[in-house]
């Protein structure tokens, strides 16, 4: 079990180093969610001055903070995972790991380590650039941080398995567009760049399906007054069934990893 | 002395195919074993049984003693692989990855002696995506002996190396050897295997058809040779099973040295090539 984890341990460090020299992948799945927040804070600011967003002290940066947060679960996780697992599929990364002694979950923790660490640093700047650059006023009590705290883990450990188990649908060279073409009308139809309530009902119910809605809504949850639970599709912020979609996700993605993960090219054995 | 590898009755078949065809082979341990074979014969389909990387669909299979199909991490750790090529290295350097790699295995060698055996001394600590092809080749190799194998396999290793290249792969293989590790070798190059191999296996349509030392192959020290030399200004040519003779009756007849003499037999490319063309019938290209 030591022996286990030091060597999932070291493939997490073998993956950091990967990931944060690979510029694209900094670029677009680690700094675009900070970016977008900067950028919408900046478009945005003025359509946040009316006195009823001004009384709720919601201006443009803690109005978008919570999709941002959401996008950035989803680009770390799933976008990363989904690219980065097809790749080494095909470049013979998984067909060179298989013919050493490693033991197949070392590189499961290495990927879980990589998005852990990632996904938190990022959150952690989203935050900080919130707060400091655009004044945003964050939870100052206990609960909404504990709520964050649990839809960012059941967040992160779905993307991630789904992520692998997408990995299977694409080749290196397929694989970004099957990935990101879907992700982008997903984060869109999941209320993460609009404000959910502006999204027509049959599309919403759509969303619904996918956790990207409830990650969502659960930060809105957390970094929104509790006057916008209103404009939700319940009217309410609903922590129990985001739970359960969450929960059932997270395992509906570990079962597919586990029974569709390939080390080997199709057509190689 | 157990045999490292040993097949009998192997057969893969892909959709009509029979890529490998009831094929048998005995590897002993500590041997150097070429495997010849155009592409298609069925060469890489046996490694990959052989590897563990692809199933059979019958035949037996051992390979130190275990089923690669279902040999596990204790197995892995005795074997060395140099695939044919490698990629999703280009971020890392041959340090970084071959001291992970290392990690993996009970025994491994010390990383700075490895990269001094194959010579990366200078590119240890550069990016791999900067690494010549006869560069990565090695790091592929150097990834391959990391973990102390006692097999080790190696899929065509010298391709698009240049000639001094290969010389120096060819004396870090041969000093491998010469430490007992049993080396499986697949090559285009005949010279390689001439070179390299104690025993050479020619595989054509999933069956080995000839299975020699390289200089016995195919009744190759049993033919006859070629002696040419010249005369009065004339080039003459000869061949003959008794070429020892021929030269020494020339000899004793022209008086002192013989000019432009030349004594040479089939190459093992030449029987290499005899072999293919006589097994390549009809119906294996319709």
């Amino acid at each position: 079990m030591t022996r286990l984890l030091s060597l999932g341990w070291d493939r997490t460090l073998l993956e950091l180093k990967m990931y944060f020299r690979e510029k694209e992948s900094v670029f677009f799945s680690f700094l675009f969610p900070i970016m977008l927040l900067a950028l919408f804070s900046t478009i945005f600011a003025a359509q946040f001055d009316g006195p009823a967003m001004t009384a709720a002290g919601v201006d443009a940066g803690r109005f978008f903070l919570p999709g941002m947060v959401s996008a950035g679960v989803l680009l770390t996780s799933f976008q990363t995972m989904a690219l980065s697992v097809a790749s080494e599929r095909d470049d013979g990364t998984l067909k060179r790991l298989r013919s050493t002694p490693m033991p197949p979950v070392a590189y499961f923790l290495g990927k879980v380590g990589l998005v852990a660490i990632t996904s938190l640093a990022q959150l952690a700047l989203l935050l900080a650039i919130a707060r400091f650059a655009y004044g945003v006023a964050l939870p100052s009590s206990a609960g909404p941080w504990l709520t964050l705290a649990w839809i960012f883990a059941l967040g992160v450990l779905g993307g991630t398995t789904l992520g692998i188990a997408y990995s299977s649908l694409g080749t290196a060279r397929s694989i970004g567009a099957v990935v990101i073409g879907p992700l982008l009308v997903l984060q869109f139809i999941s209320g993460v760049y609009l404000a959910f309530s502006d999204i027509p009902t049959w599309l919403q119910q759509i969303a619904s399906v996918f956790p990207l809605k409830w990650i969502a809504q659960g930060m809105r949850s957390v970094f929104l007054p509790d006057s916008f639970a209103a404009s939700e599709m319940a009217g309410a912020w609903e922590p129990g069934r985001t739970a359960l979609v969450l929960a059932v996700w997270a395992v509906v993605g570990l079962v597919l990893c586990v029974r569709t993960f390939r080390w080997f090219k199709r057509g190689t054995t | 002395m157990t045999a490292a590898v040993h097949v009998h009755g192997l057969t893969k078949i892909y959709g009509p195919t029979r890529a490998v065809d009831g094929l048998d082979l005995q590897i002993e341990t500590g041997e150097v074993f070429a495997l010849l074979g155009p592409n298609g014969a069925g060469k890489t389909t046996t490694v990959e049984i052989l590897e563990g990387f692809r199933s059979r669909d019958s035949g037996q299979v051992s390979v130190l003693g275990s089923d690669p199909a279902t040999a596990g991490a204790a197995w892995r750790d005795r074997i060395g692989i140099v695939l044919q090529s490698s990629g999703g290295l280009d971020l890392l350097t041959p340090r970084e990855i071959l001291r992970t790699t290392a990690r993996l295995y009970e025994r491994p060698r010390a990383v700075d002696e490895v990269i001094a055996s194959v010579g990366l001394q200078q590119k240890a600590d550069a990016r791999i995506a900067g690494l010549s092809g006869g560069q990565r080749r090695r790091l592929d190799v150097a990834l391959g002996i990391v973990g102390r194998p006692d097999l080790l396999f190696l899929d065509e290793p010298t391709t698009g190396f240049d000639p001094q290249a290969r010389r120096d792969f060819w004396t870090l293989i041969e000093s491998l050897a010469h430490e007992g590790t049993t080396i499986v070798l697949t090559t285009h190059y005949l010279d390689e295997a001439e070179h390299l191999a104690d025993r050479v296996a020619v595989i054509l349509g999933g069956r080995i058809v000839a299975l020699d030392t390289p200089t016995a192959l195919g009744g190759r020290s049993a033919q006859e040779a070629t002696v040419t030399w010249e005369e009065a200004g004339a080039r003459h040519t000869e061949k003959t099973s008794a070429p020892t003779a021929l030269v020494t009756a020339l000899h004793a007849r022209l008086g002192g040295e013989i000019s432009a003499l030349t004594v040479t037999r089939p190459s093992l490319e030449d029987t290499y090539l005899a072999l293919v063309s006589a097994h390549s019938t009809p119906e294996q290209h319709s």
